[in-house]
């Protein structure tokens, strides 16, 4: 069980994504992982077979556990899998507990999980495909639903000339369209584990929309009541106008349980509460004048399409990214008593979820990225934190993270650093303020940024040249 | 488009990216942002998920129109 985010030290196996005498390449997704925050993509550290899974589905096992065995091609045999061997720079008391591996319990079973239990994130699968849990004979441990149970009945039900309903994609965009989709209908289908390749477009040319996603997924529903379902699909389409029939089935982010939400504040107030008592944070604040980027930015959007505009929070992203690099003594981590510096600019940016809570995902070399990639890449991770899954990577590699409350109405955030990270930038609500600029008073838009840093690894001084860095950056908008 | 259609869209719309929220029964006048708790990124997918559904083509500069149901009803319907 590789390292799963600062604040995470155990996980628990919710789904095998390869199974013995599979090969799998350093890189490739083998499994996915719950834990109090996210379900997470774990990926293999080895190229080789796999040769055993140690870890069953449903159990719990703290970080550094052999998840599976992997033989190397022309090795001298099976080595441990998902076992970092170069990244055991991040580690952390060892855990007291006296199990090490425990049987994650269900919340109404006293031992076994009784059947027709599910994780939450099965639970939420079962939802999106209509499964319903109760009619299933589950294959995991103690009789209890796994991902593959609730994919197999949905397949089974569909029609086999209908929409195929697949497992999700681990990346958005990967999907080979035929015929034009929509990039609303693309990230929807992908929300919804629909394969966009085998729907019928009811749009221009023959485009895939939205609501041809929404119909495929209420079409498999409601299999029964075919003649019902066949109806609804053809109204919409041919007024050509807006569709006419009830509500369409609500994608759903997950629904995180009390008992979620309540092991995500526990993992959220164990780091915070490391970063105040470990790392003495000083605290800097600068007020930007966004004239020239809301502008910009203004201008821009004007042109395009809905799905091309940019919010000002990805023009705020790039230029923090930039200002990180030219700073790189903010960007990195402390570890032993030294800093040391990031390869890159990974931005990690904290996601608020609905139910409570938050993760902070990275951006992977933010600062290389045109501002329409980042504001891309910044959608999907904010799709994927809310309702699906995130790479292992995403949640452990952040060198420097952004939180940005100005959605929230707020108008300057002091963060907390999240450790090894040396610093947090604050983006606060851009506001319109009076501005003395050349002698004359006007109303500009302002945005209050901050910087919280560790006092081990920088001075206020090294602080301030990042906070006017990223000032002038956004000063010219059409460089970012 | 009728103002009920409209209505619909919006509904539907913003159940959709806030699915344990419940858009009908909020006040015509409450601002939408706020009582449903849509960070800029939502609103973008609201605005999105509108345009689509309605074939109707939405300017940044009529993002204020849609700050509460009641405006944004009357912005979808007058068109």
């Amino acid at each position: 069980m590789p390292v799963l985010g600062a604040d995470m030290d155990e996980g628990t196996l919710l789904e095998w994504l390869v199974k013995p005498g599979d090969q799998v390449r350093r890189g490739d997704a083998i499994a996915v992982v719950d834990t109090a925050k996210s379900a997470i993509e774990v990926e293999s550290f080895h190229t080789g077979t796999i040769d055993r899974l140690v870890v069953g589905i449903g159990e719990t096992v703290p970080v550094g556990t052999v998840l599976a065995t992997i033989a190397e091609p022309g090795g001298e045999g099976a080595r441990a899998a998902a076992q970092p061997e170069a990244q055991p720079a991040r580690k952390r008391p060892p855990r007291k507990s006296a199990a090490r591996t425990r049987q994650r319990r269900q919340p109404v079973a006293a031992g076994e999980a009784l059947p027709g239990t599910a994780s939450p994130p099965v639970r939420h699968l079962a939802r999106q495909l209509g499964v319903d849990l109760a009619a299933l004979t589950g294959t995991g441990p103690g009789g209890a639903v796994t991902r593959a149970d609730v994919q197999r009945e949905a397949a089974a039900r569909a029609p086999a000339t209908k929409p195929v309903i697949r497992p999700p994609q681990p990346a958005a965009g990967t999907v080979a369209a035929r015929q034009p989709v929509t990039p609303l209908a693309r990230r929807v289908a992908a929300e919804l584990s629909i394969d966009v390749a085998a729907l019928t477009g009811s749009g221009p040319d023959g485009a895939v929309r939205e609501a041809d996603v929404r119909r495929a997924l209420s079409a498999a529903r409601q299999l029964p009541q075919q003649a019902v379902a066949e109806e609804a699909a053809v109204t919409p389409a041919a007024a050509g106008g807006p569709p006419t029939r009830p509500a369409a089935p609500q994608p759903a982010t997950r629904a995180p349980a009390g008992e979620r939400v309540q092991a995500m504040r526990q993992a959220i107030g164990r780091l915070m509460a490391r970063s105040k008592r470990e790392v003495p944070h000083y605290y800097l604040s600068n007020t930007v004048d966004m004239a020239s980027a809301m502008d910009w930015l203004h201008q821009r959007n004007r042109e395009l399409e809905v799905t091309e505009r940019l919010v000002p929070a990805a023009l705020l992203l790039k230029a923090a990214a930039l200002a990180a690099r030219q700073i790189p003594q903010l960007n990195g981590y402390w570890e032993d008593d030294h800093f040391t510096p990031g390869a890159a600019v990974h931005l990690g940016v904290a996601i608020s979820l609905r139910g409570g809570g938050l993760v902070t995902p990275a951006i992977h070399a933010a600062a290389d990225l045109r501002p329409a990639e980042l504001m891309t890449q910044l959608r999907d991770l904010v799709t994927r934190a809310r309702g699906g899954r995130l790479r292992r990577a995403e949640l452990t590699d952040a060198t420097i993270t952004v939180t940005n409350l100005g959605d929230q109405g707020v108008e300057t955030v002091f963060g907390v650093i999240y450790p090894p990270q040396v610093a947090l930038v604050g983006i606060g609500k851009i506001i319109e303020r009076p501005v003395a600029v050349g002698g004359l008073i006007g109303a500009r838009p302002v945005v209050v940024t901050t910087l919280s840093a560790d006092h081990r690894a920088s001075d206020g001084y090294t602080g301030a040249r990042y906070l006017a860095a990223l000032s002038e950056l956004l000063q010219r908008p059409e460089e970012l | 488009m009728t103002p009920e259609q409209a209505r619909r869209a919006i509904t539907e719309a913003l159940s959709q990216i806030a699915p344990e929220t419940d858009p009908g029964s909020l006040a015509p006048d409450a601002d939408l942002r706020d009582a449903l708790e849509l960070d800029s990124l939502d609103f973008l997918r609201v605005v999105e998920t509108l345009s689509e559904r309605t074939g109707q083509r939405i300017d940044e500069d009529d993002y204020p129109q849609l700050a509460t149901m009641a405006s944004a009803v009357k912005f979808l319907a007058a068109r």
